[in-house]
């Protein structure tokens, strides 16, 4: 269990050093209410841990307890009607390991904070109240984290005491949750019976509940695999920039997002689909004979060929090139959705102008249903058709988390309107002018309404019919 | 073959990707270039995005006069060495009208003499994207911004309608006027910046280092006492006492702490035993309950 150096007789700190550079990182995330103990979770972890400092502390002492809650609620508008309205991001670590941690809001409307903070993780803890059980909530949270592609999932059944430590219900819960998980693809999930009130099997083994073989939450965090899924993967790396100090050198410079490279290795450049070979891996200490993701390099290729910024390099089975895209997406801004409005989407280091040509569904995040829609409001999931002005060069979200993910910006406004994660390629690529046609009709019919079309071009109305497909009533 | 990388490797990957990510997609990015141990690495980082090519953005620092002479000193050494095209903005008119912590107390001279200066100085400049060494770890109302910070015409920063990130794609969309601060250390701790300097040899300001200076110790601070209106009141003496700075800023708002660290690892040695937060010497961020999140929305960094 965590020993910390200051408790430890001797300080050598030569040693410490030499521990601490050999600490790797996780990064997780918590979905979860006020009501379900989330911020005591994460307060205790921090201060049972020492993440939290102690002037820090002192001013989270209300009525001569620490309300653990107000280590996390940053923001004053937070503090005011106490929840959690934003990601907060918070550090610590231990002996094992160094961690960073997105605490996230739970309730429905903030779905896309969520999203945020699952973005980045590889861990999820998901937070149950034993008195209540699952919750629609729990299982939006389950869902949303699934879909960010997130390989590890704690589910934390919180407030045991609260049901006198009673194996039968920590058993329960277990049982209804599980399959859930099975279907949404989760295949590294580890249940544990906490109380983060009374620190039970927090950081350490609870008394209070023999029956649990298992170990502690911060245990568990130390000891899952945190090496990157990606460097098993193709290698991939979007240019960020063309690094050109001089007549005799150019390079490429971007920060790896799946796999290994080595000078020798074969790379394909797109979009010019022209091939070279790598020569030199430059960085700043001198060359690498290997990298791998999520390095940061600069890569010398042995042919002049022409590659610019947000060009893709890579190695091994090509990246899908594609000007239609169907793709995941979680809807960010206040704006809903609009079919007929202009985007960008900023997909690895490049941005294009795109169109959502069509909601192909929306996902009940409650339910998991899919359901006919035409648009995408704030907080809502759901699959859609992108089509883009330029190619994008992407591999599936599920397969690459680096060079699947893109955000939607609003070219009005600049707001990030959207994330989204890339499935595969559209079928039937760019929309024809019916079918355009069809779409913008589509966007202004209010639903429900009843089409009145003129009788001209039967092909254009078939066209258009089998566009419209979904969206017309048979009453 | 073990892929595994350490923090700081991580950590150092994702803030070059940054760097290179502003430096290409913004017309006029500029380093707020703060002197202290953040700023420290933060240059070093962007020798490492940009290598073998120098680093392509100027510096600006936000000189309220107050600073610490060893602080500036330094300024001059690391620009000659790096060879970047430093700034130094300074907001003249409120020092001639004798601005100082002492008379305005320390909001309304922040509010003046960074703030102001830090906006002028950005205006002039017509830049667009400027980096910040903050870290989220610092206080609570950090643990929120974003690493792409949006700031309206007027640089103002508003939390509660903050741009979502998500993964490492971030929006550089603005608008003539707009502009964004960049914070490429978002993710690291006091603890990874002091090991990255050890790791890398960077050089950092003489005063982070404990040697015995003339102080003036008032209830519990040590105050270096550089400027005449900080001198010693009634009955109070200067003492000599074995100090560093924990964080550097303005010499009259910014305590040292009594210590023996003269050397990186004992530096370290010592923070893993003190339990105390940086910023706890910092005078600014305790004049009320969230100081430090109306500030940032005014524009202080």
């Amino acid at each position: 269990m965590a020993t910390l150096p200051l408790e430890a007789e001797r300080f050598d700190v030569e040693e410490f050093l030499a521990r601490e550079q050999a600490k790797d990182l996780l990064r997780f995330t918590t979905a979860g209410s006020v009501d379900d103990g989330k911020s005591t979770l994460i307060g205790r972890l921090l201060h049972d841990a020492r993440g939290a400092y102690e002037d820090q502390l002192k001013q989270a002492i209300r009525g001569g307890e620490i309300d653990f809650s107000l280590l996390t609620d940053g923001l004053r508008a937070e503090r005011e009607q106490g929840i959690t309205i934003d990601v907060a991001y918070r550090y610590f670590a231990t002996p094992k390991r160094k961690f960073i941690l997105a605490d996230t809001p739970g309730h429905e409307q903030y779905t896309r904070n969520m999203a945020t903070g699952a973005s980045t993780a590889q861990l999820a803890i998901i937070l149950l109240d034993a008195a209540r059980g699952i919750t629609t909530q729990s299982l939006r949270h389950a869902y949303i984290t699934s879909l960010l592609g997130i390989p590890h999932f704690v589910i934390a059944v919180n407030k045991m005491d609260l049901v006198d430590y009673d194996q039968e219900v920590f058993h329960r819960i277990r049982a209804e949750f599980a399959p859930f998980l099975t279907r949404l693809g989760v295949d590294d999930a580890y249940f544990l019976p906490l109380s983060a009130l009374k620190g039970d099997n927090v950081v350490d083994r609870s008394k209070n509940m023999p029956w649990f073989d298992g170990h502690s939450l911060l245990t568990q965090l130390e000891s899952v695999d945190t090496s990157p899924v990606t460097v098993h993967a193709p290698f991939r790396m979007a240019v960020q920039r063309v690094v050109r100090p001089d007549m005799n050198f150019r390079g490429y410079a971007g920060q790896i997002a799946s796999g290994v490279v080595r000078p020798g290795d074969e790379v394909l450049a797109q979009p010019s689909g022209r091939r070279s070979r790598v020569e030199r891996i430059v960085t700043w200490e001198g060359d690498l004979e290997v990298a791998h993701a999520p390095l940061s390099v600069t890569l010398t290729l042995r042919d002049e060929i022409d590659i610019s910024r947000g060009d893709m390099i890579s190695s091994g089975p090509e990246p899908v090139s594609a000007k239609a895209l169907e793709a995941t997406m979680v809807w960010f801004d206040n704006d809903p959705l609009d079919p007929s409005r202009h985007y960008l989407i900023k997909h690895t280091s490049q941005i294009v102008p795109a169109r959502v040509e069509a909601v192909e569904y929306r996902v009940d995040v409650n339910t998991l249903h899919a359901e006919s829609v035409h648009t995408l409001s704030m907080n809502e999931v759901g699959v859609v058709r992108i089509a883009t002005a330029r190619p994008v060069f992407f591999d599936p979200y599920r397969e690459n988390r680096g060079t699947g993910a893109f955000v939607l910006i609003d070219r009005q406004t600049n707001a990030t309107a959207a994330a989204g994660m890339i499935v595969a390629a559209a079928e039937g690529g760019n929309e024809s002018a019916a079918e355009r046609l069809a779409r913008l009709v589509r966007a202004a019919v209010p639903p429900g309404a009843h089409l009145n079309l003129p009788a001209e071009d039967e092909t254009a109305i078939a066209m258009l019919r089998k566009a419209l497909q979904g969206f017309f009533r048979h009453d | 073959m073990a892929w595994e990388i350490s923090h700081l490797r991580a950590l150092e990957a994702e803030s070059i990707h940054i760097l290179r990510e502003v430096a290409s997609e913004f017309q006029r990015p500029v380093m707020l270039y703060s002197i202290g141990k953040d700023s420290s690495v933060m240059v070093r980082l962007a020798q490492k995005a940009f290598h073998p090519a120098p680093i392509p953005f100027p510096f600006l620092h936000v000189d309220t006069s107050y600073k610490f002479k060893e602080m500036i000193e330094f300024r001059e050494r690391q620009a000659a060495e790096l060879g970047v095209k430093l700034i130094v903005n300074t907001n003249r008119k409120a020092l001639d009208d004798g601005a100082n912590p002492l008379r305005l107390g320390t909001e309304r001279c922040c509010g003046l003499l960074k703030t102001t200066a830090l906006l002028d100085g950005l205006r002039a400049g017509n830049f667009d994207a400027a980096f910040g060494g903050a870290r989220r770890d610092e206080e609570k109302s950090r643990a929120k911004e974003r690493v792409y910070s949006f700031r309206d015409g007027l640089g103002q920063w508003d939390p509660k309608n903050q741009r979502p990130e998500l993964w490492n794609i971030y929006n550089s969309r603005i608008e003539p006027g707009e502009s964004i601060r960049v914070f490429p250390l978002s993710n690291w701790t006091e603890m990874d910046v002091w090991q990255y300097i050890h790791l890398e040899k960077i050089p950092i300001v003489p005063l982070y280092f404990a040697k015995e200076r003339e102080v003036l110790v008032r209830g519990n601070s040590v105050i270096l006492t550089e400027q005449s209106f900080m001198g010693p009141r009634d009955g109070e003496k200067l003492q000599t006492v074995k100090c560093r700075m924990r964080s550097l800023g303005c010499s009259p708002c910014t305590g040292a702490i009594r210590s023996d660290a003269d050397t990186i690892p004992k530096i370290i040695a010592e923070l893993v035993a003190v339990r105390n937060s940086e910023r706890e010497n910092r005078v600014i961020d305790h004049d009320r309950e969230g100081s430090m999140e109306l500030k940032k929305r005014e524009g202080y960094f």
